[in-house]
Order: C-alpha cells, then sequence, then structure tokens
C-alpha cells in the first residue's frame, strides 16, 4: 500500500499527529524551512517598507462580527468559548465530563473569535486611526489562522499561518499592487524549484448564494491563485492568493484615503504551511538532499 | 403585475441601491447602479421565493442579474421550464 503524504510527514516529524485532522505540531526542520521562505519574501519584496503588525491568532468579536464573515463564511468560522458558571455549575460541568456526556453546552461565547484571515483584524485597527496618509498604506502582517475544515490532506489544515501584505488606498494603487506581486510571487516560487501556473479563482462561499458569490468574483477577476502541486500533479493547492476587495473593506470599516474618498483595499497572501509542503514533496523530505540551487535560494 | 413590474419591486425592496429604482429603464445595468454581491444575493432568494422558481448553478451570476429585463427573461425561460418539468 501507498503511504499518503501525511503519514511520510509524520514519520520524517516534519509534522506531529495530534489525533485531530488538520491540527498538527511542526518539527524543527518544518519550522526552519518555513523561516527561510519568510526571508526569502522579504528579500523578494518591493522597497517599499512595509509597517509591521503581528496580531494574535484571535480577533476581537465585535470585528469579526463587523467583518461579515459570517454572511460568507459561516462554516469555517471558529469561536472561543469559556466556563463561566458558578461553583455548582463547575461541579456539573465535571460530572458530565466523567460521564461522557456534552459539557461544552454551557461553554459561553467570550470576545474573542479565531483569526480567518491575517488580514481581518487590520481593518477596523486602520480605520481607528483616521484617514490614511497620501500615498494610503502598506502593512506586513503575518498569524496563524483557523477555519473549521477538518481533513486528511495535509494541505488542509485548520490552524495555519497566513504571511500577507495589505494594500489601502486608491483603486490604481491597490490594483498596482496587486499586479506587482503577481509577477513578484511567481517568481518567488520559481526561486525555490516549484512549478508554478496562475488562475482565477473564488472564495469557498457558503451555499448557493455562495455560488452566485463566487461566480460574481471569478467574472470580475477579483482573486488570482498561484497553484502549486502539493499531493497531486492533477489536482493543485492554491499556495499564494492576490485578492482585490474593491471598496468592501473600505465600506465596512469607513476607511478613508487622504482626499476622503473610500479606500480600495488588496492583498497578497502566502499559505506559508502549504508552501512548506509542496517544496517537502517536490524535493524530499530530508532538506539536506535538496537542490544546491534551492538550498542557496533559502539559506544562502 | 407583470413579471417586469414584479421584478421591479423587488429590486427596489432588496437591491439596496443608492438610487430610487423607478428613475431605471428596465434595461439599466444595475451593477452600475450600485447593486452589491451581497444584495444581488438576496436579490436572487427573493425572486426565487415570489416566482417558485429556482436558479440553475449556471445562472447564478451577474449576467442573470445585472438589469429588471435580463431577470424578467430568465425568470420567464425558468417558469416555463420549471412548469413544464
Amino acid at each position: 500500500m501507498q503511504t499518503s503524504l501525511l503519514d511520510r510527514l509524520f514519520s520524517a516529524g516534519l509534522l506531529i499527529d495530534t489525533g485531530v485532522d488538520g491540527l498538527y505540531g511542526r518539527g524543527g526542520a518544518f519550522e526552519d524551512v518555513i523561516a527561510r521562505f519568510e526571508a526569502l519574501i522579504g528579500r523578494h519584496a518591493p522597497d517599499a517598507t512595509p509597517e509591521v503588525i503581528r496580531f494574535p491568532p484571535g480577533m476581537n468579536r465585535a470585528h469579526f462580527e463587523g467583518s461579515g464573515y459570517m454572511k460568507s463564511f459561516p462554516q469555517l468560522a471558529g469561536t472561543v468559548h469559556s466556563f463561566c458558571g458558578c461553583e455548582l455549575d463547575h461541579m456539573n460541568l465535571l460530572q458530565c465530563i466523567a460521564e461522557g456526556g456534552d459539557w461544552t453546552e454551557g461553554q459561553k461565547a467570550t470576545d474573542i473569535v479565531l483569526t480567518p484571515a491575517a488580514c481581518y483584524p487590520l481593518y477596523p485597527t486602520i480605520a481607528k486611526r483616521g484617514p490614511l496618509p497620501e500615498g494610503g498604506g502598506l502593512f506586513d502582517l503575518q498569524s496563524y489562522c483557523f477555519r473549521h475544515e477538518p481533513s486528511k490532506d495535509p494541505a488542509r489544515m485548520q490552524l495555519f499561518r497566513m504571511r500577507e501584505f495589505v494594500r489601502i488606498g486608491t483603486p490604481d494603487e491597490v490594483m498596482a499592487f496587486r499586479e506587482d506581486w503577481m509577477e513578484r510571487g511567481a517568481k518567488l516560487i520559481e526561486a525555490v524549484g516549484l512549478d508554478v501556473e496562475l488562475d482565477t479563482a473564488n472564495d469557498p462561499f457558503f451555499g448557493r448564494a455562495g455560488k452566485m458569490m463566487g461566480n460574481s468574483q471569478r467574472e470580475q477577476k477579483l482573486k488570482f491563485e498561484l497553484l502549486i502541486p502539493v499531493t497531486s500533479a492533477a489536482n493543485k493547492t492554491a499556495c499564494l492568493s492576490f485578492n482585490y476587495h474593491q471598496d468592501h473593506f473600505g465600506a465596512t470599516w469607513g476607511l478613508e484615503t487622504a482626499d476622503g474618498e473610500v479606500a480600495h483595499t488588496a492583498c497578497v497572501g502566502f499559505g506559508l504551511e502549504r508552501i512548506a509542503l509542496a517544496l517537502f514533496a517536490k524535493h524530499g523530505l530530508d532538506t539536506a538532499d535538496w537542490p544546491a540551487d534551492v538550498r542557496a535560494a533559502l539559506w544562502g | 403585475m407583470s413579471a417586469v413590474e414584479a421584478i421591479r419591486s423587488i429590486v427596489a425592496k432588496h437591491g439596496k441601491l443608492p438610487v430610487d429604482v423607478a428613475t431605471l429603464q428596465d434595461d439599466a445595468d444595475l451593477y452600475a447602479a450600485g447593486l452589491s454581491s451581497f444584495a444581488s444575493v438576496q436579490l436572487m432568494l427573493a425572486i426565487e421565493e415570489h416566482f417558485d422558481i429556482e436558479f440553475p448553478e449556471d445562472r447564478l451570476n451577474r449576467k442573470t442579474f445585472s438589469s429588471i429585463k435580463a431577470i424578467a427573461e430568465v425568470v420567464t425561460e425558468l417558469s416555463e421550464d420549471q412548469q413544464a418539468a
């Protein structure tokens, strides 16, 4: 029987099984590849200096609600709940756990929701500062993100890291940013010896209404993805995405350009685990055996 | 009420347009008039309910909802098909 990529990653200690599909520990060699790749992203980035912000993997629930995420992706969201009861509730809770019952029923929603994409906490934060300066804003983000989609496919994790650059400004500024990164992204991936294919894409919007949102997104070419083979050469995996949100986040959060217009936004997102997986799938599970040019690009 | 009139009133109620729907011609571009992706989804669901039809997936696109006239044409076609079925 052929062992799956996931099993081989477990055996090599690159990923560590936790008993939950899509929730894995990472070994040192895996983390090293991600760190080296992130440094390479920095070397391929344009000269403009972004403002670096690191949010934790949880965001303000009010900001999450305001973002409209539940309109589009209710099936992917994860909320943080905690025990908020009295001592008697605690006793009942322990008894329920001991009996194998559903002890989570009494848990209450906290003010924290797991971050669904690295840029979600950014927009309300920037809106709070007031109108953008002349020339708009450029931000460098990275966060663990959560999406509830358990799978045996190692490229579909429930908790994974997303590195993002976000541009906020006029339509021309954000479109130019996205065009520029589509070229840079392809060069970056080619530099580490991976095959790339750029294609229009849509987000996994929920239900039939979502089918319409997805078709509309494709028709307007709002989302492009760089597809790279990970588990299959036929069904490639999106490892980078280039998104133009038009005025969606600008109008939602009241982001304004220096001229008082509703700001447009665009982002480029790197699926860091997916890129690492593509590298291990292509070049082998031992980084010492990777081709010299790939090693030189990553380790210098 | 004709299909066009019914669609016009549904657009007025669910389209969340920044302009008065009464000022729009039947063939006016609804997206140019400010129809958002999300409002077009609510419009789609309201039209399905009113006419008791279901848009097939290949019709769930911007072209179908591009104008009152375009919506009416698809509704008429689907009403005939889905009654015949």
